[in-house]
């Protein structure tokens, strides 16, 4: 029963998706009011629509109904609550419904916070956002049906692959989506304002809060993604290049440039055409992503088992959205004037120094990424691209931006002054000459970049604080004053600072962990001792315990420095039986300067046991770091600009305070 | 500054960025493609020691001895097979009888020394080139749904 409720739930979502992706766009030629408020009530359908089968879905795997094919596959009557609930995405089917949710919980917001929105922008935006669920409502229920039947039903299911039977699965999917999918709202602010030909500031400001939600969630999704292989998989690394990486890291390098774009838009009036064009791209490496994941063409180190068939329609979904909008935006673009104009040394030249500089490097992983499948497909030769690649091209075009971040907030619009600026960040590169000093004197060897990074971390903090010591005027009037300036900071403000020193902590994560880290791989007898990064590891020994569904093999070590103990950390490695495999779980003591990271392998036969054990400095930053970004995000979101009804607040606050000094 | 001169600006400074970019590209592509190779591919034409390239198949049955970190195994594809090195960890999913995809280089002895092998989330996944080495070598039999 529950599976035709959620089957009647999808098809509904589709009829009204049809019509909300039809109708509105009518209504707005046509100018007909009640068409164009169609558009509203039937996102609040779909979203209703979607959500009674993705419930339907989540029903059956709580209940592990087995007569659905999808939770016989995915699914098994013994596993934890915790896993038969995030089961319910943890497969195809599952996390394209999820997918479809997400986009019809986004169409619904527009409807729901947009109330300030002209009528006839919000029904195209509205409709647009229709037409992307009937493409993925179609491929949901002609290709990937998660609502199957079998009979018989089998007695047990197939149970989850162990690797995603992880709290990881229930955070990571759900945040990239929410990344992903939001910016299809950007995607279809950008396709309804071709279609009106007008884009002003006040179309900035409606998408400026979407595309920083979206980018605050993709940053969020990513990390946790990379957090997630780097203590399951059980090989200390936290990112490989791998085809499935890139695909969610390109969205985010040209979100990166829109978030900054739109900026322009918003204040200045300019860079309009570049800012459409990067909302349509964005979403299309969403949609890119999507494909590579879901169809396999490439050989990624997260793939999972996948089915070709899916991929054509993909591909042909792509192809249509891709093509469609860029013709759109061929025939529109050339039609909208820009506005402000700048000198090459100004913010606005700063942001587009920004921009080329994120785009081309979304372009160089971009083509990386893709060469393999064009030389299969000329020449039939199966190459991949490694790491050597994205390194080399990557980092050259990452540096520079970092060292322009730093005098982006310091340029005023329109036109600046460079020497003024390089002045007032003397301090800063005083610091930068400190912290490479301090690392040469604590370190005394490692690579030539491993300092540039070091100098590159320095020189952002500094500049960030500094920028901020600026804005509140610090040493230069009262500390009371400075206090009160800081306190009276836009929102926008504090988010931009923040997010700021969240890139600083990544860089410093990366370049400590990637150029300091210690490894000693080798079989070790109980009662051992090998010292790693200065830290004293003896191995007590392995025993074999019996988990909820799986048996362990757990090892002890105890961890110390200069004789004190520090942590004492028990890797294991269990064997499920359903389905049949093993996998590593690694016992990691992360601390503020460094993370240890314990591997176990199988015994010799001769009472040893196989280890790795890694020193990794620094390396949590990495993810504390982008946690940073995304709270700065969560920031520029609360700003006052964009709330909705912000204008209404303030008159409130005035009467308010008015009253409050009459009486 | 006009608008005229503002888009050369513009223009002037995305070409340097692009060209950096197209430059650092074709440095790079240079020596880090890596080329996959199934072991009859090997056969027909050896790759010289010292290569970096991927080798992938399917692990031999009875082929696996580890002593402690050191392994040896055969990747076949059925028609032919080679000797494979690693140092390192057993991956998980790592057996008998099921697809393999490890990176490293040929030895002066005609052994791969593996310096990664690559492991998968999934049992039921076949990386593509492994399936399309065994298609190749006719001896493909598609795993049955269920």
């Amino acid at each position: 029963m529950i599976g035709e409720i959620g089957q009647f739930g999808l098809i509904l979502a589709l009829v009204v998706a049809t019509l909300q992706g039809t109708l509105p766009l009518v209504g707005a030629a046509r100018g007909n009011i009640v068409q164009m408020r169609f558009a509203s009530n039937a996102a609040l359908v779909q979203f209703l629509a979607v959500t009674l089968s993705f419930a339907a879905l989540t029903v059956a795997y709580v209940g592990s109904d087995f007569s659905v094919v999808n939770v016989a596959k995915n699914s098994h009557s013994l596993k934890p609550m915790l896993y038969k609930i995030s089961g319910v995405w943890g497969n195809h089917e599952g996390s394209l419904l999820l997918w479809a949710w997400i986009l019809a919980l986004f169409g619904y917001a527009v409807a729901a916070f947009g109330r300030n929105l002209p009528d006839s922008l919000k029904a195209r935006v509205l409709a647009v956002q229709g037409l992307i669920g009937v493409g993925f409502l179609l491929f949901i229920v002609f290709t990937s049906n998660p609502f199957e039947r079998v009979d018989p039903a089998p007695f047990d299911g197939q149970g989850l692959n162990p690797l995603l039977q992880d709290p990881g699965l229930a955070f990571h999917p759900p945040f990239l989506y929410l990344g992903y999918v939001g910016l299809s709202i950007t995607f279809s602010f950008a396709i309804a304002a071709l279609i009106e030909g007008k884009v002003d500031p006040a179309w900035a400001r409606w998408v400026r809060p979407w595309t920083l939600a979206a980018w605050s969630f993709l940053t969020l999704g990513i990390a946790l993604g990379s957090w997630w292989a780097y203590y399951e998989l059980g090989w200390g690394g936290w990112w490989f290049w791998d085809p499935v990486e890139n695909a969610s890291f390109m969205p985010w390098l040209v979100s990166t440039a829109l978030l900054h774009s739109a900026i322009v838009v918003e204040k200045r009036d300019a860079l309009k055409n570049w800012t459409i064009l990067l909302a349509i791209i964005a979403f299309s490496l969403s949609l890119l992503g999507t494909f590579l994941v879901r169809s396999g063409v490439l050989n990624s180190v997260h793939a999972f088992a996948s089915d070709p068939a899916r991929g054509v329609f993909i591909l042909g979904f792509l192809f249509v959205v891709v093509g469609g909008s860029l013709t759109l935006y061929a025939v529109r673009a050339p039609s909208m004037k820009g506005g402000g104009l700048f000198a090459p040394i100004s913010r606005e030249g700063a942001l587009v120094l920004n921009n080329l500089l994120l785009s081309t490097a979304a372009a160089t992983v971009l083509l990386g990424t893709l060469y393999p499948i064009f030389l299969d497909a000329i020449s039939g030769a199966k190459v991949s691209v490694g790491p050597p690649y994205f390194n080399s091209t990557f980092l050259p075009l990452a540096i520079p931006l970092v060292i322009a971040l730093a005098f982006g907030p310091f340029l005023p619009w329109k036109r600046g002054d460079l020497k003024g600026v390089l002045s007032r960040l003397k301090l800063a590169l005083s610091f930068v000459v400190m912290i490479v000093g301090v690392t040469w004197w604590i370190v005394d060897d490692g690579p030539i970049l491993a300092f540039v990074g070091m100098g590159l971390f320095a020189w952002l903090v500094a500049s960030v604080l500094t920028e901020l010591g600026d804005r509140i005027k610090l040493f230069r009037t009262s500390l009371r004053q400075s206090l009160k300036r800081f306190l009276n900071l836009p929102r926008s403000a504090y988010g931009m600072t923040i997010a700021h020193l969240g890139v600083a902590m990544v860089v410093l994560g990366i370049t400590a962990s990637e150029a300091w880290q210690s490894e000693k791989l080798g079989v070790m007898m109980p009662g051992e001792t090998v010292t790693v990064g200065g830290y004293d590891f003896q191995f007590g020994g392995a025993e074999r315990l019996k988990g909820p569904n799986y048996d362990i093999l757990r090892g002890s070590f105890k961890a110390s420095k200069d004789g004190v103990l520090v942590a004492e950390l028990d890797p294991e490695q269990r064997v499920y039986q359903s389905p049949p495999m093993e996998t590593t779980e690694a016992a990691i003591w992360p601390m503020m300067s460094a993370d240890l990271y314990v591997v176990i392998g199988e015994e010799d036969g001769k009472g040893g046991y196989a280890t790795r054990i890694y020193h990794k400095p620094f390396i949590s930053w990495i993810w504390f770091g982008a946690i940073v970004m995304f709270i700065g995000g969560g920031f520029s979101l609360s700003d006052r600009r964009f709330r909705i009804g912000a204008a209404k607040a303030r008159k409130k606050t005035i009467e308010k305070q008015a009253k409050a000094a009459g009486a | 500054m006009t608008r005229k001169r503002r888009r050369l600006y513009i223009v002037v400074v995305a070409m340097a960025v692009l060209g950096l970019a197209a430059s650092l590209v074709l440095m790079s592509f240079e020596d880090s493609l890596v080329f996959f190779h199934s072991p009859s591919d090997l056969v027909e034409k050896p790759v010289p020691a010292g290569r970096t390239f991927r080798l992938g198949g399917l692990v031999e049955e009875g082929s696996f001895v580890k002593s402690g970190v050191d392994i040896t195994f055969k990747v076949t594809d059925l028609a032919e097979s080679i000797d494979v090195e690693f140092r390192g960890l057993v991956p998980d999913l790592f057996r008998e009888g099921q697809g393999v995809v490890a990176e490293g280089q040929m030895n002066e002895d005609g052994v791969f020394v593996a310096s990664n092998v690559l492991a998968k989330h999934d049992e039921n996944y076949m990386p593509p080139e492994v399936a399309e080495s065994l298609k190749k070598a006719g001896n493909w039999k598609a795993k049955e749904e269920n």
